[in-house]
């Protein structure tokens, strides 16, 4: 879309600038950890095991009081005071809400926080990175704060106050993780609505390659809250029973929570032999509109084309592709345009969404784990709660799971405002 | 690492844009009090300027001025965002309703409360294909912001707008949050220089923490870069507007230092 006054910018004839029109190839980055937490359970066994065993984390909607008809991807330990006999309010401290007590139990999976604190240890603390993405932050702090308000000066409650920066603040969940693990090295936190954890390799890739870091803590949270909830409900693309990504009768998406967390490092520091590596990615913007994809996928064409490009692999290298795949029909209509034009009909994709829903910001990094299980177990997820793959869908979408060796693996996330990321996770 | 400036520009009370606000950081003359600003966002259309935020409007006023500057084709430019706080006068809005049965909120209200409502109208007012990038770091978001913009112009070869933005919270969510004036800062960085070319920085991420932070001479000045992180920003600025060669070192985190070399170009 161009509305006439960015004419006068272009620069007439002559390019000013020198514009690599490839993506430059990268060295591939070991993802040496890896963890998630959903409602599919705490870490990668429980994970792996429920996809294997096509058991779905998701459930009617309990979350609060909140009177919509549909079905949550809830996490239950978050919920149930995290672990039973932990204090965990008190090792939080003023971090403390649901959206870091996801966090919390996401680094304490599969030993997360032993290999943090090793790299820590190799590399120093300034020198590792965390880079994290979300969506909402903790925002059903200022949810809950905003129905204690002071009825006769509108005030909020102190406590919420004092606890602002360290819970609604977008940072909150980089500066919580950061402090926890004892790094002094750069962070930030990426919010680019459902597209964030997976933003956060390209932006992990390049602050390594730039001599920024030695390694880099990534991963993505996001919680329930109310916001989502109502705010997806407003836009009409809930379904009111659990999402059937793919399936003729699609009819919306089901909202999840998770919090998922790698480790990134150079090769050379961590070795190789079947190591599970970043190969590559591509980021792209739809410029189109805040909640609609481009009719034809055109920026998530691009989004995979420059994952394929700085991978230095093409469409026929690529063994499975993890969909974005919300279950609305006409996301699910796009991607498949766009799979089925860079991958054309025979590739295999699914989405895992039936599994533990849309889980927002931190899609990004639960694809991200998916990839890395796909390649560890030679194992393809099919598409859960799906009945019939949409006969208009012209990608290989695969309703069963498979068993088959895997090399590399494409994962989409695509997010409001038109924001696209892919990823290339292979074994090196 | 060595970069080029094409273009900045920054927003603020009595600061309305780089043409008009460089002799004050290059201490030509004086600061004058001045309300704040209402910049309109003429880049979007008619009906999208009525329903964007003020946040979207100061940002999208200095990427702008930035892209004019610069004299670069927009759909070769990637972006980046960096805002602490963001849209919170979305989030007011949207918590009174979620407070309020039977908690009605509009699809409008909801798709301009995510991070990176900027981002999306940024895309949608330029069609700019490229990357684009909504961050944030607390105090330090200008600072994560010029290192997400510099890696990417440097490792990918391509000019990366960089746009810092905070406005003050309405008064519920003020008392959390005390930015008492809003401020935007805008700049585009290049691996090459053109004829746009305003300055060259050498960007160094530093561990030495005995180097002092940069502040601002003029105590006006120096209020609002010390009550807004999009602010911190101006030490950078004021050294592009002045005619010599000098460093800066900005704080980033509590633990780094951003030390910068400019030189006039």
């Amino acid at each position: 879309m161009d509305y006439g006054l960015i004419d006068s910018w272009a620069v007439e004839g002559k390019a000013c600038l020198h514009r690599r029109a490839v993506p430059q190839q990268q060295a591939p980055l070991i993802l040496s950890r890896y963890t998630l937490v959903s409602a599919l359970g705490n870490g990668l066994d429980q994970t792996f095991q429920a996809l294997r065993n096509r058991r779905s984390g998701l459930r009617p909607c309990d979350f609060e009081d909140v009177g919509i008809t549909a079905y949550i991807g809830r996490v239950n330990d978050v919920d149930d005071g995290l672990l039973e006999g932990d204090s965990v309010a008190r090792e939080l401290g003023p971090f403390d809400c649901r959206n870091n007590r996801l966090a919390l139990l996401g680094l304490r999976q599969d030993g997360f926080i032993p290999a943090a604190i090793a790299a820590r240890e190799r590399y120093g603390a300034h020198r590792v990175a965390v880079i994290l993405g979300s969506s909402t932050s903790g925002i059903l702090e200022t949810e809950h704060a905003y129905s204690q308000r002071n009825p006769v000066t509108g005030a909020l409650p102190s406590s919420y106050l004092r606890s602002y920066r360290y819970t609604q603040n977008m940072f909150s969940s980089a500066h919580f993780v950061r402090a926890y693990l004892g790094l002094r090295g750069p962070a930030m936190v990426i919010s680019t609505a459902c597209s964030s954890s997976a933003k956060v390799f390209a932006t992990a890739a390049r602050f390594i390659e730039a001599g920024f870091c030695d390694a880099v803590v990534v991963g993505g949270v996001d919680s329930l809250c109310l916001t989502t909830l109502y705010g997806f409900a407003s836009l009409g693309v809930m379904s009111q029973g659990p999402c059937r990504p793919c399936d003729e009768e699609r009819d919306g998406l089901t909202l999840g929570e998770s919090a998922g967390f790698g480790l990134l490092e150079k090769s050379e520091h961590v070795g190789r032999g079947g190591a599970v590596a970043l190969l590559g990615y591509g980021e792209s913007s739809d410029a189109y509109h805040m909640s609609h994809p481009h009719p034809e996928g055109a920026g998530a064409i691009r989004a995979m084309q420059a994952a394929l490009q700085r991978s230095g692999l093409t469409a026929e290298d690529i063994d499975y592709v993890h969909l974005h795949g919300t279950a609305t029909r006409s996301n699910d209509s796009i991607e498949d345009t766009a799979v089925h034009s860079v991958f054309g009909p025979s590739t295999p994709c699914s989405s895992t969404k039936g599994w533990m829903g849309h889980t927002l910001g931190a899609a990004g990094i639960t694809g991200a784990v998916i990839a890395a299980m796909c390649l560890t177990h030679s194992f393809l997820p099919g598409t859960l709660n799906t009945t019939r793959i949409d006969p208009a869908l012209g990608s290989q979408v695969l309703l069963g799971n498979r068993e088959q060796p895997v090399r590399r693996v494409l994962s989409n996330s695509f997010g409001f405002g038109g924001n696209n990321c892919s990823l290339i996770f292979g074994t090196v | 690492m060595e970069l080029y400036i094409n273009g900045v520009s920054l927003l603020g009370a009595g600061l309305t844009g780089w043409a008009r606000s460089r002799a004050v950081l290059a201490r030509e003359t004086p600061l004058y009090d001045a309300a704040p600003p209402e910049p309109t966002a003429s880049l979007l259309p008619p009906n999208e300027q009525r329903r964007s935020s003020e946040s979207v409007r100061w940002a999208l006023y200095v990427a702008q001025e930035t892209l004019q500057q610069a004299k670069t084709n927009v759909h070769d430019v990637a972006s980046v965002f960096a805002s602490s706080d963001s849209e919170t006068g979305i989030l007011d809005r949207l918590c009174t309703a979620l407070a309020t049965p039977p908690r009605t909120i509009s699809p409008t209200l909801f798709h301009h409360s995510v991070h990176n409502a900027v981002s999306g109208y940024w895309g949608i007012a330029t069609g700019s294909p490229q990357s684009s990038t909504a961050l944030a770091c607390y105090d330090s978001s200008f600072c994560a912001g010029l290192l997400e913009a510099a890696a990417q112009a440097q490792l990918e070869e391509r000019s990366v707008l960089l746009v810092a933005y905070d406005l003050p919270p309405p008064p519920p969510l003020y008392a959390a949050r005390p930015f008492r004036e809003g401020f935007a800062a805008a700049l585009l960085l290049t691996r090459t220089p053109s004829p746009a070319t305003l300055a060259r920085i050498d960007l160094v991420l530093s561990n030495d923490l005995t180097d002092e932070v940069t502040s601002m001479d003029d105590p006006r000045l120096e209020t609002l870069r010390s009550g807004n992180q999009a602010a911190r920003s101006l030490p950078l600025l004021a050294a592009i507007a002045r005619p010599q060669g000098t460093m800066v070192c900005l704080e980033y985190l509590e633990e780094q230092r951003l030390l910068i070399e400019i030189v006039p170009w």
